[in-house]
This record gives C-alpha cells, structure tokens and sequence, in this order.
C-alpha cells in the first residue's frame, strides 16, 4: 500500500558551498541505508532560485525539508549527525 | 522644517541623513535617521516599535518615493496590512506598486532539528531578493531576535547577525532593526552591540496608572541629536513625535488687543481687552464660574471668525454646550461651523507629556488663534507640581511662538486663593481672581484682577454676577461697612433709597406744614385788617353821629331862640 517514493525530500543550498555538499552526501548516506527506494531528493539552489526560500520559511543553509509524509519536518546544518537526522525525519522514536 | 544657514553648513559636516517622514523625528535628528546605516530601535511590548518602522517605511516609499522592504517574524503579512490599514496605510497597493516588499519569516522551534554546521544565507538570500524586488533603499527587520527562539547555536546565530548588519551597510539601505528591551541591557540578546550607529529607545511608562510613550535617542553617532526624553502619540494618522522643549523668550509681542467677551472685563483691562498671544490665567475657588468665563472668551474669538480650541479636562462637549446655554451662551453654532473645537479628556486618559504632545499635534492640525484650557489644575492629579509647571511653561511658550492667545483656568483653595497649586502665576501676562465671599448665609463672587503686565488697569473689586441673560459684573458696594455683594449690598442699597426717601418725604412735610402756617398767618393777617377796619368803621360811624349831634343840637337852639325870640336872629 505505502508509495514506491513515500519520502518526499528537499535538501535547500545556496550554491555549492562546503557545507552543502557535505549535507547533500550526507543525505544521501542515510537514504540509501534507511529509505532504499522509497525516496525522492529535489535539490534547490537558493542563489538561482530565492523566491522558494520564502515558500518553506527557509532561512537556515543547508534546510532539509521532509515535504511528505506529513507533517512537515524541518533539519537543519550539514546532516552529519546520522542519530539526529534519523529522529527528524521521523524514522527513530525521539529520546 | 525651516533651516538656517548655521544648520545647514552643520548637516553638510555630518552624514547623510534618511528623512523618516514621521511627523518630529525628523525634527529632532535634524533630518532623519543615518543614510545607508542600521538604526536599533528597541522598547517594550507594545511600545511601537513596529509601528515606527512600518512607518518609516511607508513613508519612504509614499513622501520621498524610496521603495522599502519589511521582514516581520512577529507578524503575517496580513496582520500588518490589517494593524496599519486603520492608520490609512494601504500595504497591498504599494506591494502592487513595486514600492513596497513584505516578507514574514515563521520561526517554529518544535519543527526545527539541528545537526551540524550551517548559516543563515537563508536569511541573506531572501532579504537580497526581497531588496532586489523593489530596489529598496529602507529595510525593516522586526524583530530580529526572534531568531534566538528559532536557532539554539547562539553561537552561529551572533556570528551571522554581525555579518547580517555589515551586509545591509555594503547593500547601502537604511535600516531599522527593532529589538525587545531586555533587563538591564537595551535588547533581550544584547544585539545593540552589532548596530553601532544609532539607537533608539522607546519606552511606555506608567506614572500614577497612566501611561506616556517616550523616545530617547541613546546613541546617534555623528549627529547631534538631543539626548532628552521626547513624548510620542500614536494615533489615527500614526506615530508623531513632539520636540517639546522650552522655545525660549524670544518671540515678537503683539499690541494688537483682543476682547475678553465681557465689556465691562474689557474696561477694567485698559479698556481694550487682551493682549493677542498673551497668557491669562483665571483662579477662582471650586463653582466661581471659571469655565462660564472662558466660554465667553471663546465666543467671543469665534465671532471674531478666528478658531478656537478649548481642552476642556472636567466637562465634556455636550455638558460645555448645555451649561452655557443656561447662561445665554450658544456655543453649538460655532462648534457646526468648525471654528470651536471642544476637546474634551480626562487628565487621567494619559500622562502629562502625553496631553502636552496631544495639545500640541491639535494645535498643528486645527490651527486656533485662542486656546482654552479649563482647567489647568486637573492635571496636577497627573504629574506633580514641577512636571506641571515645566510643562506649562513649554505650553505657553508654545502658544506665544504660534501667536496664540492662551487662557487658563485654574481651581484654588479658599486659603491660599493668591497662589496657584502649580505656581504657574509667574508665567501668566494676565491674572484674575475669582473669589467666593460668604456672608449673611450667602456666597457672592467677587472678581479682580491681580495684574495685567503692559496696560492699566482696574483695582477694583467687582462683583461678578451669572445669570440667565449671561455673564455681568456690577459695581460691588464699596462704602463705610466694607464691600458689600449680593443681597446684602442689596439691601444697603435699598437701606439708602429708603433713606433718602424719608428724608425727601420730611422736605415735603415740613413745606407743606410752612405752607399752612403762611395761610394760618395770612387768615390772621386779615381778621385783625378786618377788625381794624371795623373800628375804623365804628369810629366813622361816632364822628358822625357827634357831627349830627352837634347840627341837631345847634338848630335846636336856634328853633329854641327862635322860639324864646330872646335874640335877633344870627345870619348863619
């Protein structure tokens, strides 16, 4: 019953800046271990695109939003605590 | 705001200014906020800060066509269009105008997890772009610190708000940042240590359960700006501030005269009445008909066609209406053609500087020539003495610089009726004095004036009527027994008509009683000339009788001889 892409993910950068990149590699890390197949990663670049800051309330780079399942989960900095992204996305009991 | 040429060489030597278009700040700062430079603005709940940046902003965008970007994180857009539209401020029109960029960043911890590095170019991106949108040259960012809810890492957090506020310095906007007061320091996160240029606090303070709103500027680096507390209002046309100093002395006097309403108050003052742009200060004890003079005053300004502006602190304007219509005074006409203007408050409704700058802000907008304040007294339960005084003394020179003739009343105690509670006397061209006397079970006013600088004047003691045709005042008995009023000068009045009758009635009696003497006399006169005439009469009538006596007698004889033939008969 659950869809093939359940997870619904947006990884918000602005530009390819260090921090960025270790979060998109980071997110990635943790998709392929916890959510194989069952996510999708759309990447916004800030610089190109500012006006979708505005849509998702995005002021802290890089901002992972969880868009689905709902509700709305929000993570910020460079993903590099697995512990910590696991529990806001929701896919491990908060402590 | 008219410069001089002093002012104008000085502003060149210091920075640019932005022109804040709200009404006296603008005047304070001598010209307006730092150009290109964030200004912290910072205060309590409800103190206004949004309101004064919302402002700063429109007014940028609408008086001196600088389109502005304003991020809220306390409020949705929609609110701020709703709070401000009551001020006439159209948000939407302006959005559509490309003059204005709103923007409300939503902060909610509980959706937020941290993991790691980041910054907030978030932030950085979405203000660029807003300010791109528009070409802003203003931006408001009210309240930044609300960040510090939404962003545990302080850390990172004061090292992006530094970079933050030098970014808005290179973009070159002028900025406003609004902080929540915090204790004992300016803002709640100490964020005043990133804005250097120029600091604003407002304050809403409550004095005696009345609430004033102040402005003080703590810091403005590189402009003269007075370091005073400036009274702020905020009402249906926004925030204006209200530079209330002392104006100096130095304002031209007039010779014009004015009437006081009341002929007779007239000639005991020169005979003309007021000095236009002087000061008159009315004492009298509680019911001695202070406002009923006052009223007259006003009347009498608005036949003049002039305005008149009466700040009533007791009675509102229907009660002010109806009291003097018992009196004979018709002041709705004026009120419907807009030349009076009845304001009346509570001094309670707010504090002292408040009703200063209230007074103020209606003077700029009606424009009176005369100015009414009944009474001044109220507002001591405000303030204490001195702050009324000082204020007084700002207010009348405010008045004299406007050239505007002030009239005060002033309710004094029975026992100290020759000085004022605030000592404002002093400061007044003008004093009268009105002044119940009880004697023989009543009270009678009687009214003088204490002094008039600059005219003679009357010393005398009048006697100040109120009745149902109007305002009177009648010469007050002065004679042996002292100054009589009301009924009992009435009655020693009528004492001596009653005098001068019953002597008036002795002449006429002791005349006619003369008259009837001189008639008795003549009566006599003429009985004894009759009585002499008859003896006259009587003695006549003898002569007579002897005379024929004596015929009778001879011619007896004759016959007698005759008759005896004893003679020759005597040729006779």
């Amino acid at each position: 019953m659950p869809n093939e892409k359940d997870y619904e993910l947006r990884l918000y950068v602005a530009g390819m800046t260090p921090k960025c990149l270790a979060a998109f590699s980071n997110l990635k890390k943790i998709c392929e271990e916890h959510l194989e197949g069952r996510y999708f990663i759309q990447i916004i670049d800030l610089l190109e695109n500012p006006k979708l800051a505005q849509g998702d309330q995005i002021l802290a780079i890089p901002t992972l939003v969880r868009k689905l399942p709902e509700p709305v989960r929000k993570i910020i900095g460079d993903l590099s605590n697995t512990e910590k992204v696991l529990v806001g996305l929701d896919l491990r009991e908060r402590i | 705001m008219a410069e001089t040429d002093g002012q104008r060489e000085l502003s060149h030597r210091q920075l640019a200014k932005c022109p804040t278009g709200i009404t006296g700040l603008d005047e304070i700062t001598g010209g307006g906020l730092p150009r290109g430079r964030p200004t912290l603005v910072c205060g309590g709940a409800g103190c206004g800060k949004t309101l004064l940046s919302m402002e700063f902003v429109v007014r940028g965008a609408v008086n001196y066509g600088e389109p502005g970007v304003f991020m809220s994180f306390e409020e949705t857009s929609e609110e701020l269009a709703k709070n401000v539209a009551s001020l006439g401020f159209d948000l939407a029109d302006l959005e559509k105008q490309k003059l204005l960029a709103m923007d409300f960043v939503y902060i909610e911890r509980r959706e937020i997890q941290e993991t790691g590095e980041y910054d907030l170019e978030g932030l950085f991106v979405r203000l660029g772009h807003a300010i791109d949108s528009v070409g802003a040259k203003r931006v408001v960012l009210d309240t930044v610190e609300a960040l510090f809810a939404g962003f545990p890492n302080e850390m990172i957090l004061r090292a992006e708000l530094r970079r933050l506020f030098r970014w808005l310095k290179d973009k070159g906007v002028t900025a406003i940042i609004t902080g929540e007061r915090g204790e004992g320091t300016l803002t709640r996160h100490g964020i005043e240590e990133y804005v250097s240029d120029a600091v604003i606090v407002l304050d809403h303070r409550v004095v005696g359960q009345s609430a004033t709103r102040r402005m003080r500027f703590v810091k403005y680096r590189g402009s003269l700006h007075g370091s005073d507390e400036y009274p702020f209002l905020i009402d249906e046309t926004g925030f204006s501030v209200l530079p209330v100093t002392s104006l100096g002395l130095d304002y031209a006097v007039s010779m014009e005269r004015i009437t006081s309403g009341i002929p007779r108050l007239d000639y005991m003052l020169g005979g003309q009445g007021y000095f236009r742009a002087s000061s008159v200060l009315l004492s009298g004890t509680a019911g001695s008909g202070k406002s009923s003079l006052a009223a007259y005053f006003a009347d009498a300004a608005c036949r003049r066609g002039e305005r008149c502006l009466y700040l009533a602190f007791e009675e509102s304007q229907d009660q002010i209406i109806r009291n003097m219509r018992s009196i004979g005074l018709d002041l709705a006409p004026w009120v419907d053609k807009g030349l009076l203007k009845l304001h009346a408050t509570r001094p309670t409704l707010y504090g002292l500087e408040m009703h200063l700058a209230m007074i103020h802000k209606l003077t700029n907008d009606f424009q009176p020539r005369t100015v009414i304040m009944d009474p001044i007294s109220n507002l001591s339960i405000v303030a204490s003495n001195e702050e009324v005084k000082s204020v007084l003394m700002r207010l009348v020179d405010f008045f004299k610089n406007r050239k505007i003739t002030s009239f005060y009343t002033n309710l004094t105690h029975p026992d100290q009726l020759e000085e004022t509670s605030t000592g404002v006397s002093s400061l007044m061209d003008v004093w009268l004095l009105v002044v119940n006397v009880e004697s023989n079970g009543e009270r009678n006013r009687v009214f003088h004036i204490l002094k008039s600088r600059g005219m003679a004047h009357s010393n005398q003691l009048r006697e100040f009527l109120i009745t149902d045709s109007g305002i009177d005042l009648v010469d007050a008995y002065i004679g042996p027994g002292g100054v009589l009023t009301g009924s009992a000068r009435l009655q020693q009045e009528a004492q001596e008509k009653a005098a001068a009758l019953a002597a008036q009635e002795e002449l006429e009696h002791r005349r006619h009683v003369l008259d009837r003497k001189r008639q008795i006399m003549g009566a006599q006169v003429a009985a004894l000339q009759a009585e002499i005439s008859a003896e006259e009469e009587e003695l006549q009538a003898l002569q007579d009788k002897s005379k024929l006596q004596h015929k009778v007698a001879a011619e007896e004889r004759e016959q007698l001889a005759a008759a005896r033939k004893a003679d020759a008969p005597e040729s006779n």
